[in-house]
């Protein structure tokens, strides 16, 4: 079990921290968030994490990523979290190259994946249809037809939807809504006819995509995995990405964390500044041992992917509903302790708040976890 | 062959034989191996076990040889420990010495205090206690009275110690005493006070538990040799500070899981009061609340788990002492009031037939589990240790 980083994993946090704090601050995503940016992202930097290799962080050399595997793609993901970063590496280097990683069928590795790692390729995960995660619940069908399937049905919540070029869809070829057996994904084309993309403009100045599918027709070649029985590869696919969004909550908790700890030692009340006062200090004090917990159980959780452990769906919802609840308090507890300035635009605690709403309710919040951590005890 | 493996072969045959068979089996509160003047052994096999460990110095395996510890290595101390874990071996000793005192004496004392303590904590043949807190020191331990008068010869020690554990059944106390009254943290000295000596008197305290686990001890004009003082005159408050790190450790490791494993397990118990549908907890909102705990239970064995790991590799998890101190003993808490959460009625006998024994112990466990968060320290003390040493944040 791997609690403490490999030099070449520290070189890459380092780089990955420089990186994102230089080149990425949370202004960028004021910037784009301001001029009302028609994609959500910012293209020089998606170029730049291309370039770092970050795309293809997952994807083995020979389909032209950089192979660092599952701890490397968490590191980045976590330094990422630390400035807000919006850029496709969610939706792409995490869930599209994870998905076709674990399902996809050599041509569609090869023809997918370096494209993927070369950032032509942006690809989005249209999964959720209801208020909630729960992928057992898809109701969305795909019909054989002559020479393909036929997918009719709406989606939502798809994160970058309307940047991708490649929608990985989950639909029904059989069973019904609950049943495991039946579930399919296939890759379809962002422009084919019948596909209706409607960008939505979300509380942390991200997008989610609602998708319309009517009548869509895609070849037999457009499956991606198994047939019908796709859903143990879509979930550990999931669970790759759930512990990379338990990577990327806990960069923001730390920058929340460090950054309120910086105003407790500045701001004057009394005379004195605020750190001084024990209300605020044995709060400062639980809040650091939230964040020291967290570490373990999202190292926990990326040794486990890299290792293949058979407890790594256990060991993701740990860390996505262990972080997820910390990252509430801690960005709760950021915003009261700043005081009237942390209810205001000009600080950068809201941001990380609104941010947290949403990465909780992606791939199942606390509570879908925690019945999921004990399904998975067998309790 | 590595060595290390020579080791554990060699160690392995070792237990086999003397590791007798009644040791290898789950230990009653009762039998627990305090040693000491005093001590009782309901069971002979306690005794033998002790000698034979003692007789390799593997009551303290990993302390130089030449004091009498087994002078293991850490490589090879974790190969006995897993080979003792293998054969599900009780504690050979279990004692404060071991686990305080002979660690700061290793670092703090001289040579010949060295060679006459450690033996004797190391063949289990004297039982400490601590003599830190006062009535009007608690968390504020530097604020203590106990005076110790500087008579030529030998010190004059007057004073009341209170919530002594196990005083009564102790030997020997290590205290802190105040040997400079102009002076608050650098007027306080480490002494070692021999229980039989006259004037020294400790009276069991009855605890919500039932139990009278600790004493108040007073100390009347107890003459106390001078060649007792640990470290320099005046220096105390270091030795005291190191000693609770040790303390603050060995309270945060305590009971994990305790309590409900006895019972068969948290979801066990969870499934025999509310009922199971299929596998699950037929009860929602308990399920939840078993499933929340475990996973907080699961990230602290986590957390001690990395911060071994980084230990090892020369990284410090700062002030990990007060972290799991706090996190530790508040999640121990937590877990005894959802057992009794479960269990319900069965939680609420103090004695009787109504109640089998394991439930009887949970009850008074949870009692004791309050403790936790109060010796070593208290919860509300030791988040004003990470906010000062960790966090940086100034006193007013
Ligand atoms: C939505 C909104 C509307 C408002 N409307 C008005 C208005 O109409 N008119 C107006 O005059 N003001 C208004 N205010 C200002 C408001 O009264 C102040 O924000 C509030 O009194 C806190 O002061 P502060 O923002 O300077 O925070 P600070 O006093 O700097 O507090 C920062 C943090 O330190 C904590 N803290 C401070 N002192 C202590 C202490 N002694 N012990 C423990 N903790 C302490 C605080 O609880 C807080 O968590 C408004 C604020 C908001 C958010
Ligand atoms: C089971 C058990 C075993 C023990 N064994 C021993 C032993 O063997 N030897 C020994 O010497 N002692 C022992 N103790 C004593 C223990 O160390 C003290 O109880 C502890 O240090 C607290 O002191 P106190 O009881 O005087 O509480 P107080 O210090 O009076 O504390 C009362 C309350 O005030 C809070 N408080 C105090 N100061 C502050 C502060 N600065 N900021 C915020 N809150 C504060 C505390 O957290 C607590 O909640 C034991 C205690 C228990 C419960």
């Amino acid at each position: 079990m791997a609690f403490v980083l490999t030099e070449e994993q520290t070189m890459l946090k380092d780089m990955a921290k420089d990186f994102f704090t230089e080149q990425v601050p949370v202004a960028n995503l004021r910037k784009l968030r301001d001029a009302e940016d028609a994609d959500g992202y910012d293209k020089a930097v998606w170029k730049q994490i291309v370039e770092l290799g970050f795309a293809g962080i997952l994807i083995p050399e020979e389909h032209g990523g950089t192979g660092f595997g599952p701890m490397g793609l968490g590191i980045v993901m976590k330094e990422a979290g630390r400035t807000l970063a919006a850029s496709p590496l969610y939706s792409t280097a995490v869930l599209g190259a994870g998905l076709i990683m674990a399902a996809g069928s050599d041509e569609q590795k090869g023809a997918l994946l370096p494209k993927i790692a070369a950032g032509e390729t942006l690809t989005a995960l249209a999964l959720e249809e209801t208020n909630h995660h729960n992928p057992l619940n898809t109701a969305m069908t795909a019909e054989k037809s002559d020479d393909g399937f036929t997918l009719t049905g709406d989606k939502k919540f798809v994160i970058d939807g309307h940047i991708a070029n490649t929608l990985i869809v989950v639909a029904r070829t059989g069973g019904a809504a609950g049943d495991a057996q039946g579930l399919s994904m296939f890759l379809v084309d962002a422009k084919a006819d019948g596909v209706s993309i409607t960008r939505n403009h979300m509380v942390d100045s991200r997008n989610a995509a609602s998708i319309g599918f009517a009548n869509v027709q895609v070849s037999a070649d457009a499956v991606l995995g198994s047939l019908g029985g796709a859903y143990a590869e879509l979930e550990s696919s999931l669970d790759l990405a759930r512990v990379c969004l338990a990577a990327e909550m806990l960069g923001g908790a730390e920058t929340v964390f460090d950054t309120t700890l910086e105003y407790l030692k500045e701001r004057k009340q009394f005379g004195v500044i605020i750190g001084t006062f024990q209300a605020l200090k044995h709060r400062a004090a639980e809040l650091f041992c939230e964040v020291e917990i967290c570490q373990s159980v999202l190292l926990d959780a990326l040794s486990a992917l890299e290792d293949r452990r058979n407890d790594t769906p256990r060991a993701a919802s740990l860390a996505k509903a262990r972080v997820g609840d910390a990252l509430r308090l801690i960005t709760n507890e950021g915003v009261q302790m700043h005081g009237g300035i942390g209810m205001t635009d000009a600080v950068d605690v809201g941001l990380f708040m609104k941010r947290a709403r949403v990465q909780a309710q992606m791939l199942g919040d606390t509570n879908f976890h925690r019945a999921r951590y004990a399904d998975l005890g067998g309790y | 062959m590595t060595a290390l493996d020579s080791f554990r072969e060699e160690t392995r045959a070792w237990l086999e034989e003397n590791c007798p068979a009644s040791m290898r089996t789950p230990m009653p509160e009762r039998e627990m191996p305090w040693g000491g003047r005093q001590a009782k052994y309901p069971n002979p096999d306690t005794k033998v076990w002790m000698d034979n460990m003692a007789s390799r110095g593997w009551t303290a395996p990993t302390w130089p040889a030449e004091y009498g510890g087994g002078g293991l290595s850490k490589e090879e101390n974790k190969v006995l420990q897993q080979e003792l874990g293998a054969i599900k071996a009780r504690p050979a000793l279990t004692s404060f010495g071991l686990w305080m005192l002979g660690p700061a004496l290793l670092e703090f004392a001289s040579e010949e205090q060295k060679k006459k303590y450690l033996g004797e904590i190391i063949r289990g043949e004297i039982r400490w206690c601590q003599g830190y807190s006062e009535p009007g020191a608690g968390s504020d331990l530097a604020g203590l009275q106990t005076k110790a008068e500087d008579k030529g010869d030998h010190y004059l020690v007057n004073g009341q110690k209170v919530w002594t554990s196990y005083a009564d059944q102790c030997d020997w106390i290590f205290c802190l005493v105040r040997t400079d009254t102009s002076v608050k943290h650098d007027g306080i000295s480490f002494l070692l006070i021999d229980m039989d000596d006259a004037g020294v008197e400790a009276r069991p305290i009855k605890l919500i538990s039932g139990a009278s686990p600790f004493c108040e001890t007073f100390l009347t004009d107890v003459k106390v040799p001078k060649e007792n003082l640990v470290g320099d005159l005046n220096k105390g408050w270091t030795i005291a500070k190191r000693l609770l790190e040790h303390e603050r450790s060995m309270i945060s490791g305590m009971g994990m899981g305790a309590g409900a494993a006895s019972m068969g397990g948290m979801e066990a118990v969870a499934k025999e009061n509310f009922g199971a549908d299929g596998e699950k907890i037929a009860d929602s909102s308990i399920r939840q609340a078993v499933a929340d705990h475990k996973m907080d239970q699961q990230a602290f064995g986590l957390t001690l788990k990395r911060a071994e790991a980084e230990a090892k590799a020369g990284q410090g998890m700062g002030a990990a002492a007060s972290m799991f101190k706090y996190y530790g003993t508040e999640v121990n808490k937590r877990r005894f009031e959802l057992l009794l959460d479960l269990m319900g009625t069965q939680a609420l006998g103090w004695e009787g037939e109504g109640f089998d024994k394991r439930e009887l112990a949970v009850t008074r466990s949870w009692l004791r589990s309050k403790g936790n968060s109060i010796e070593g320290g208290t919860s509300e003390v030791q988040l004003n240790v990470i906010a000062k040493r960790v966090l940086g944040l100034p006193d007013a």
